[in-house]
C-alpha cells in the first residue's frame, strides 16, 4: 500500500472501536490498489458490454464512498488476520464489533447454521467469525479484515495432483478454475493461488494472497513471473467483465507457496471479486495506522 | 440505454436483441433459491402462493434492508446474486408463473433458456456488485411475502424506475451471450 493511502490516528482508541472502523471502511471503500486496476481496465476495454460493466462498477464505487454505503449487497463473511502481538481478549472485541456493526453500517445478516439453514440475524453463530492468528515478535498488533462474497469465495477449488503434472498441470488448473467460474465471482478481480503446504494450507495461503495490494511485486521472481504469466493468459480468454465478454478478466494473480510432501503438490485458487473489501490497522504503543491491503 | 415498462407482456420481450442494454420502470419482486423452493413446494402442496409472481419481472437479489421507527422499509443496497444456483428449480418456476424477465448475474443453464424460449421470457445480467446503484433504482418498497425467510431470502415487491444497466444476456430465442463468450474463450485458449 502507498503511504499515501495509509491514515495514521493517536491513541488511545477502544480495540473494539478500531475493529469497527476496519469494518466499515472495508465496506465502503474500494482498496486503491483495486480502484486504480477497475480505472485502468475502463480505459482499455473496448467492447461496448465491457465498458458498460467497468461504468457501473466505478460509478458504483464512487457512490458507496460517498453516501457511506456499502458497495455491495453481500456484504460477505468477514475473514479476520490478527498478527504480531495479542492476546486472546481481541477474539471477544471482534466478535463484539461484528455485531455492532451488522446494525450500525449496516451488514446483510449472513449467517445460517449450516444443516437446518436457520439464520442468526448478525453474522456471527458456531465458528463465526472467522479469525486467523498470526503470532510474531513484532512490537505491533495488526488487525487485517476481508469481507468475503460468496459469488467469489463458491468458487473456490483444491486440487491434490501429482508431482508428475508439474507446474504445467498447476498452470493449466488455474486457468481452468478461473475460465469455468465464468460470470459467477463478479470478474474481474484477484486470483489467489496456492502451490504447496498441506490440503487445508494450500486454500489457507490462496485467500491470504488476496489480502496483498496488487502494485506490490512478489519478493520471489519466480512467482512474479509465474503471476505475469497467468494474469496475461486469463486476460486473452475474452471472458470479460462479469462474463460478457472483454479483455478484462482479472485484474491480478497473486499466488504463494509452501513447501510440500514429496508425494504430493497442492494447488488451491481462491477467487476475489472485483470487490475484494480489505482494511488493516496497525497498531503501536503510540498510533494507528490504517490501510486497505497488506502482504501476510 | 432503452427503458423497458413492466408489468411486460410477451410481444415486447420477444423484440429484445442479445447485447441490448435497457432499465425498468415499474414493479420488480426479488427471489432467490428459498423463494424458488417454497413456491414451488407450496404449489405442489396446493397452497396458495403470492400472487404478484405471476408474469412478473424477477429480480435474484438479496437486498441490505433498513426499517425505520415507524416500521417502514428501504433499501440500502441490492446488487444481484448467482443466478447459477437457481438451474434447476427455474425451468419449472418460469413455466409455472409465465416469468417475463429475470434479472441476475452469471447466467443460467441451457434448461433454463429452453423454458424462457417456450414462455417468452429474457434473462437479463447486472452488473454484480453494483449494489448502491441499483438500489437507487429500487425506488420503492411496494410489500413483502415470507418474511420469515429472513432479510436476503424474502420476496420484496420494489416499484423501481430506471433500474440498469441492464443486458439482454438470454434472450426469448434461448440464445445466450454466455454461451458465445464460452466459445470464444475455448478459440482463444485454443490459440496459446
Ligand atoms: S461476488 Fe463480490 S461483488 Fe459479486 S455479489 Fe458477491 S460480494 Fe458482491
Amino acid at each position: 500500500m502507498s503511504p499515501s493511502d495509509s491514515m495514521v490516528v493517536k491513541l488511545p482508541e477502544p480495540t473494539e472501536k478500531i475493529i469497527e472502523n476496519l469494518l466499515r471502511v472495508a465496506n465502503t471503500k474500494i482498496p486503491e490498489d483495486i480502484g486504480w486496476a477497475l480505472e485502468a481496465a475502463a480505459g482499455w476495454e473496448t467492447n461496448p458490454t465491457a465498458q458498460a460493466q467497468l461504468g457501473a462498477i466505478l460509478e458504483n464505487v464512487r457512490k458507496a464512498e460517498h453516501m457511506y454505503k456499502p458497495m455491495c449487497q453481500d456484504t460477505g463473511i468477514p475473514i479476520f488476520y490478527v498478527r504480531g502481538k495479542f492476546d486472546s481478549s481481541i477474539a471477544k472485541d471482534i466478535t463484539q464489533a461484528v455485531e455492532n456493526c451488522t446494525k450500525s453500517v449496516p451488514m446483510r445478516p449472513n449467517t445460517v447454521d449450516p444443516i437446518i439453514r436457520v439464520n442468526s440475524g448478525n453474522n456471527l453463530g458456531l465458528g463465526m467469525p472467522c479469525i486467523h492468528y498470526i503470532p510474531t515478535d513484532d512490537d505491533f498488533t495488526e488487525i487485517s479484515v476481508m469481507l468475503k462474497g460468496a459469488g467469489s469465495e463458491n468458487m473456490t477449488k483444491l486440487k491434490m495432483l501429482n508431482p508428475s503434472d508439474g507446474m504445467e498441470g498447476v498452470k493449466k488448473f488455474i486457468i481452468d478454475s478461473v475460465i469455468d467460474a465464468g460470470g459467477r465471482p463478479c470478474p474481474p478481480g484477484i486470483v489467489g493461488v496456492g502451490i504447496g503446504g498441506t490440503a487445508d494450507e494450500c486454500v489457507a495461503m490462496a485467500k491470504r494472497a488476496l489480502m496483498e495490494p496488487l502494485d506490490m511485486e512478489d519478493p520471489d521472481p519466480e512467482i512474479q513471473a509465474l503471476e505475469e504469466e497467468l494474469f496475461v493468459k486469463i486476460n486473452s480468454s475474452g471472458l470479460g467483465p462479469m462474463g460478457l465478454g472483454g479483455d478484462t478478466t482479472v485484474l491480478g494473480v497473486k499466488v504463494r507457496k509452501a513447501y510440500c510432501h514429496i508425494a504430493s503438490l497442492p494447488v488451491a485458487v481462491n477467487i476475489g471479486c472485483w470487490a475484494t473489501r480489505r482494511a488493516v490497522a496497525r497498531i503501536t504503543d503510540s498510533d494507528i495506522v490504517y490501510s486497505q491491503g497488506v502482504r501476510l | 440505454m432503452k427503458t423497458l415498462y413492466s408489468p411486460l407482456d410477451e410481444k415486447s420481450v420477444r423484440s429484445l436483441k442479445l447485447g441490448d442494454i435497457v432499465s425498468i420502470t415499474g414493479p420488480v419482486y426479488t427471489g432467490r433459491d428459498e423463494v424458488h423452493i417454497r413456491a414451488l413446494e407450496y404449489l405442489d402442496e396446493g397452497k396458495e402462493v403470492p400472487q404478484c409472481l405471476k408474469e412478473a419481472v424477477l429480480y435474484h437479489c438479496g437486498p441490505i434492508m433498513v426499517e425505520d421507527k415507524e416500521g417502514k422499509w428501504s433499501v440500502v443496497a441490492a446488487g444481484p446474486t448467482t443466478s447459477a444456483r437457481m438451474n434447476t428449480l427455474e425451468p419449472r418456476f418460469i413455466r409455472e408463473f409465465k416469468i417475463r424477465a429475470i434479472i441476475g448475474k452469471g447466467g443460467m443453464s441451457r434448461e433454463v433458456a429452453e423454458a424462457m424460449k417456450e414462455v417468452g421470457c429474457v434473462y437479463l445480467a447486472a452488473t454484480g456488485g453494483a449494489a448502491v446503484s441499483y438500489a437507487e433504482g429500487l425506488s420503492r418498497v411496494t410489500g413483502r411475502d415470507w418474511a420469515d425467510l429472513g432479510m436476503p431470502e424474502a420476496l420484496w415487491h420494489f416499484e423501481t424506475r430506471s433500474l440498469g444497466p441492464l443486458v439482454v444476456a438470454i434472450d426469448s430465442e434461448g440464445n445466450s451471450l454466455y454461451d458465445k463468450v464460452r466459445e470464444k474463450v475455448a478459440e482463444n485458449l485454443s490459440k496459446q
